[in-house]
């Protein structure tokens, strides 16, 4: 994550990074235009038309979740305690390098939409979360903060913080829970959306885009927003674009772009066959997928959504089973080690992916898997395990055929092909603090 | 109103004394952890379930009203 390519196409979010930019304040300010927060007396009926257009603009988290922005700052708003807003820059998603991107060449973006979310929940002050094993990404906010401090821009007190750097430690409660001085690991909720508390404050955490996004519609408004998009689907978006191509990179692009089109700017190596969509919790989708427009409700039908903007495209040169196999394991690794379906769950899942796609013959394997997969769904705090249970189910689906005939013990044409996949080395020693 | 059982899969720490007293509501899966059988339970197993409740040593399964009898588990 440190050397970071710079980003490609630059149209709205990364607009003036052509080049590999940094937009310092001023530049920012230059590109943008300023930001006007509401004055005291304003605050109020401020609040009240900012997320009327942040619902009319159709907004929708960009951290995985994709859930409407308006509703869940609704939920903030009314709260009785000033709440703790936090900017969730964690991007645990090896694949996934657009927060970085943001960070590294727009941080100013980031920071007023912070100021806007702020502003909009009553918020007590500010904490951006950047890994800390994320030093490029650390060091653009922290000149950014300085910059605005010596514009003499302070309309908040904001903490630059630095969790660690694990697959988990930015999912919401483990953020929260990290914040509020304990280990960085998910927590039990037992109803879902349930409050998030940090230091007795309630806590209001949106991704990193989100807020940039925020950062324009509080300028430009939100039919401005909208039309980003294409068709149904509101404002552009960034998706890190890897696999397969030859330029892989992070892309802004309207949502509702037919997939194959997305994919097309990475420049592919060759006829791309499907794509892994939304990150390692995501899932793969097959050739009919790539037609499909890039947006929620496009990819709704094939079971998928753009999730964390990965896109990872492959164009069949590598053996399905063994990709499949490569994340397994890889999140297995990264489980915080609290849950026992997660725990126990995930390696075996693991274990028998790794026996199938080294060709072993094991009778009753794929029957064995899919069990597992039933056992492990929705039974550990967090969404992690899920994620892998989605991920496995859609390879089940598009690697139809390489599951079968490994399975059937047919020699794989593609054993030991290059993986596509960035997978990093597992964290290992475990850091949660 | 119906009731159903609950697990917090990280206070669990797979003792399945859970599954020993209500058997009809829990089974364990392969490495020791509670599955929750069916969504709200029948009348005459109330009795079994707060004793498996009450008896748990991690304090990891407890008993939540549902207003509505069949809410779909949500999935994200």
């Amino acid at each position: 994550m440190t050397d970071l390519a710079p980003p490609l196409s630059s149209q709205r979010l990364l607009a003036g990074t052509d080049h590999g930019q940094r937009l310092n304040y001023e530049q920012h300010r230059a590109t943008h235009g300023d930001l006007l927060l509401p004055a005291r007396k304003q605050v109020h009926q401020w609040r009240t038309t900012m997320l009327d257009q942040i619902a009319t603009a159709g907004l929708t988290g960009r951290g995985g979740g994709g859930f409407p922005t308006a509703r869940k700052l609704q939920s903030g708003v009314n709260g009785r305690r000033r709440p703790l807003m936090v900017i969730n820059v964690m991007e645990g998603e090896p694949a996934a390098k657009k927060d970085s991107v943001l960070a590294c060449f727009a941080p100013h973006l980031i920071l007023d939409g912070a100021e806007v979310l702020a502003t909009l929940t009553h918020a007590v002050s500010i904490a951006v979360a950047v890994a800390r094993d994320n030093p490029a990404a650390l060091h653009s906010l922290e000149l950014a903060l300085s910059e605005r401090k010596a514009a003499r821009h302070t309309p908040f007190d904001v903490a630059l913080v630095a969790p660690p750097g694990r697959y988990v430690a930015g999912e919401e409660s483990a953020l929260a829970h990290w914040l509020d001085g304990a280990r960085a690991v998910p927590t039990f909720r037992a109803t879902k959306p349930s409050k998030l508390t940090i230091k007795s404050r309630p806590g209001v955490i949106d991704n990193a885009e989100t807020s940039a996004d925020l950062a324009l519609i509080a300028r430009r408004g939100p039919e401005w927003f909208r039309s980003g998009g294409l068709g149904d689907a509101c404002g552009t978006t960034l998706a890190t674009l890897s696999g397969n191509v030859e330029e892989p990179g992070v892309f802004e692009v309207p949502l509702g772009t037919p997939l194959r089109n997305v994919i097309a700017l990475a420049r592919p190596q060759g006829p791309i066959l499907g794509a892994l969509l939304g990150g390692y919790g995501g899932t793969f989708v097959g050739p009919a997928a790539l037609d499909a427009p890039y947006s929620q409700s496009g990819l709704r039908p094939y079971g998928s959504s753009p999730g964390a903007g990965v896109i990872v495209a492959f164009d069949g040169s590598s053996c399905g089973v063994a990709e499949t196999a490569r994340i397994a394991r890889w999140t297995a690794n990264e489980s915080a080690g609290q849950c026992g379906p997660c725990v126990f769950g995930l390696p075996a899942l693991a274990s028998e992916l790794e026996l199938l796609a080294n060709g072993e013959r094991v009778s009753g394997i794929q029957e064995r898997i899919l069990s597992h997969l039933e056992v492990i769904n929705g039974r550990g705090a967090c969404a992690h395990p899920d994620g892998v249970v989605r991920l496995v189910r859609s390879a089940f689906a598009v690697f139809a055929n390489d599951f079968q005939a490994h399975a059937q013990g047919v020699r794989c044409p593609r054993a030991g092909a290059p993986s596509v996949l960035a997978l990093p080395e597992n964290s290992g020693e475990i850091e949660w603090k | 109103m119906e009731v159903r059982l609950r697990v917090d899969p990280v206070a669990c720490d797979g003792f399945g004394h859970c599954a020993e007293l209500a058997p009809e509501l829990i089974s364990l899966d392969e490495w020791g952890y509670p599955i929750i059988l069916g969504e709200s339970i029948p009348k005459q197993f109330r009795g079994v379930a707060e004793m498996a409740v009450n008896q748990c040593p991690r304090k990891a399964l407890f008993l939540e009203r549902v207003a509505t009898p069949t809410t779909t588990p949500t999935t994200r």
